[in-house]
């Protein structure tokens, strides 16, 4: 176990911290669920805390000049390198304490970024302070291709969805590969804490945000972050449809803690993928054929995430 | 008390870093960069100097670091060349629209292709428009001198911009020179810390690289030109006070044997030396030539130009860089369009010489000359002329 987690109780319900880091007042869509998520991991956090943004939908909503919605110290630079800023602030903040030009005093370093900004264009520069060892917290908020833009598909994409660059035609049934692990090449990096989480479980993913923060080291969470607009569902259902992902096994909840895998909510009867899968607009098009082809990937990752975990169905 | 020793000019750049305590290095390897690095990964490896010595796994992540670490409040270095200095390009521009003091040396290199390692001014023409001040050294001396310089320009309130030191790729950065390396007690009588207003601090939020709607783009632009523009006051009086110091006096541009010159020839960098050996031997047969050298690139110093190349009729203009498909090299380009709007106006010739490592001898400064004298009489056909290239 480690020592910073040892004496951390978790949040409940009743007792939620009341500042909030990320103030209401921003311009996400209706029905957003990465700007909860984003919300909710932010006040598990906490106000003693840097932000480091990568552009994505998560920058534009919350800092329209002269406008901002961040109630802590928040940095945009570009796309593709939160994390490499991040590494810039935790080393300065270090060097700065350790000479005594600034107080010493504990300050967590969050990087945030999209799938298009973790997965893709960034891996680089994660991979990069991952290695490093800065102590900082990475959140990928996954909403599943590049909404910023208009929903173009990312390797962060599901097999099958369907964007405005994989979309269905006579020779095409959307995304043509399977979702990148995020997750599981930030465990390949040996670093201390690796968690997914879903705002459809807000207490579970506030103390997987916590634990992040209070880890030394760089630690990595990957949030599933449902998109009324890409995914073309009701703005009334980011909480269904992410407590769908989790029940049917599509967004499993787990820990890599010190390279331990630990299932949070182990689904032991899940509901069909294809009652996920109809909720939303972007898997319309999909044929019976291709959503039993979906359910066996489904059931396969899991299966493989069991083994990781130790357990069995 | 200062001391003059032998030294390698890529280590005394590493040794005004040093003595300037900066708080961060970026570090990525590019060759003929590297030494710098490599001599600062030592000092801090050795406890001589606190820092943090970031080896981050590209250029894009070194200027990104840097900029990380400049809006914590760190006073912060990294160095480059070439492809390394391309692949920052993005993020150059996004450091002076934040107002962040980094400092940078550029040991300038070709860029590919085709791949070479050898000096030219590719990499930093291609970076003309980044809103960084740019200072170009001559010899290590300077390149000491002008390190020192840039941390007090960038950090001065009335500034608060990143500044680019150049020199040239291993013809300057690996060449050993007698260098008057000062002492940190001399340093810090010309260095104060860096107290930055703003910085990241959870007691005092503050939000940086907001979106700039249209309503606001242009005024922001607007407003980063002008801090660009009147940095060269501080520019100048930083140097002015470093001479008052040191002793070693420093002008924007640098004026040899300009009197009564009919044909003036304008290099930036080492060559500059080559140069004046060139116009040494020409006025010894009588020859009316003199040289003007560029060491404040941008702003670009109109004023201060403008005198010095006063009174000639012809201007044989030296890039090391091509502007491909273009009328002329970049530096010819700035020094047509600041000359343009002026009254009795030199003609100005455009050589582009010593690309990815050719040597640019006495003999091609000769030549230049010897052509600039006969253009100024009969109209050179071609906008500009390519020097040393060897035909087949």
């Amino acid at each position: 176990m480690i020592k910073e987690l040892e004496n951390f109780k978790g949040f409940s319900a009743k007792k939620l911290p009341l500042a909030d880091p990320l103030a209401s007042g921003h311009r996400a869509c209706q029905g957003c669920g990465e700007v909860l998520a984003l919300k909710l991991a932010m006040k598990a956090i906490g106000m003693n805390s840097i932000v480091v943004s990568a552009t994505g939908c998560m920058e534009i909503i919350t800092s329209t000049f002269p406008q901002t919605a961040w109630n802590v110290p928040w940095l945009h630079v570009a796309f593709e390198n939160a994390a490499a800023v991040a590494s810039g602030t935790e080393a300065a903040l270090k060097v700065l304490m350790r000479k005594g030009k600034i107080p010493q005093k504990h300050i967590d370093i969050v990087a945030i970024g999209g799938d298009g900004a973790t997965a893709d264009i960034g891996l680089q520069s994660l991979s990069g302070a991952m290695e490093r060892g800065h102590d900082f917290v990475y959140i990928c908020l996954d909403n599943e291709a590049y909404m910023n833009t208009g929903v173009q598909r990312s390797s962060s994409t599901p097999y099958g969805a369907m964007t405005t660059t994989s979309p269905p035609g006579k020779k095409s049934f959307g995304q043509a590969t399977k979702k990148k692990n995020v997750p599981a090449i930030a465990v390949a990096h040996n670093i201390p804490y690796v968690a997914t989480a879903s705002p459809a479980y807000f207490l579970d993913l506030m103390n997987k945000a916590k634990k992040a923060a209070l880890v030394k080291g760089p630690a990595y969470l990957h949030i599933y972050s449902s998109c009324p607009t890409g995914w073309r569902h009701g703005g009334d259902l980011a909480i269904e449809i992410s407590k769908l992902a989790v029940e049917t096994n599509v967004f499993p909840l787990y820990e890599v803690i010190e390279g331990k895998y630990i299932i949070n909510r182990k689904i032991t009867k899940p509901k069909p993928v294809a009652e996920y899968l109809k909720k939303q607009g972007r898997f319309r098009h999909l044929t019976d054929d291709l959503i039993a082809q979906i359910q066996r990937q489904v059931d396969e990752e899991y299966d493989k995430l069991l083994k990781l975990a130790g357990e069995t169905a | 008390m200062a001391k003059r020793i032998g030294m390698e000019v890529s280590i005394a750049a590493s040794e005004a870093v040093k003595l300037a305590d900066v708080d961060l290095i970026a570090a990525y390897p590019i060759t003929p960069q590297t030494h710098i690095v490599e001599h600062l990964s030592e000092v801090v490896a050795d406890g001589e100097l606190d820092a943090a010595f970031v080896p981050v796994e590209s250029e894009h992540s070194a200027m990104s670091c840097c900029i990380g670490s400049s809006a914590a409040g760190a006073r912060t270095f990294t160095a480059t060349s070439s492809q390394g200095l391309a692949l920052m390009h993005e993020i150059l521009f996004i450091a002076p629209a934040m107002r962040l003091p980094i400092v940078m040396v550029v040991a300038n290199r070709a860029l590919s292709g085709p791949i070479s390692i050898w000096n030219d001014h590719s990499d930093i023409m291609a970076e003309q428009d980044i809103a960084w001040i740019q200072t170009f050294a001559e010899n290590g001396q300077e390149v000491f001198d002008l390190v020192l310089h840039a941390f007090r320009v960038a950090e001065d309130s009335k500034v608060l911009l990143p500044v680019i030191v150049n020199l040239d790729g291993f013809t300057l950065s690996h060449v050993i020179e007698p260098i008057e390396i000062l002492d940190k007690a001399e340093v810090d009588k010309y260095l104060p810390p860096y107290k930055p207003k703003v910085r990241l601090d959870p007691r005092k939020p503050v939000s940086m690289g907001l979106v700039g709607i249209p309503e606001i783009y242009t005024e922001a632009k607007k407003a980063t030109n002008e801090a660009l523009i009147n940095s060269k006051r501080v520019v100048l009086k930083a140097w002015k006070e470093f001479g008052d110091l040191f002793g070693r006096y420093y002008n924007p541009v640098e004026s040899y044997k300009t009197e009564g010159a009919e044909v003036i020839l304008i290099t930036m960098g080492s060559i500059s030396e080559t140069a004046m050996t060139a116009i040494d031997k020409m006025r010894e047969k009588g020859m009316q030539v003199g040289l003007v050298r560029f060491r404040l690139w941008k702003p670009f110093p109109a004023p201060e130009f403008k005198k010095a190349i006063a009174g000639a009729q012809t201007l044989a203009v030296v890039d090391r860089a091509l502007s491909p498909g273009g009328a002329c090299g970049p530096v010819a380009e700035e020094i047509k369009a600041a000359l343009y709007a002026e009254r009795g106006r030199p003609k100005v010739y455009n050589f582009i010489a010593g690309l990815g490592g050719r040597d640019v001898t006495v003999e091609n400064f000769e030549e230049i000359v010897s052509k600039a004298f006969t253009y100024a009489k009969k109209r050179p056909k071609q906008l500009y002329e390519m020097i040393g290239v060897r035909e087949i």
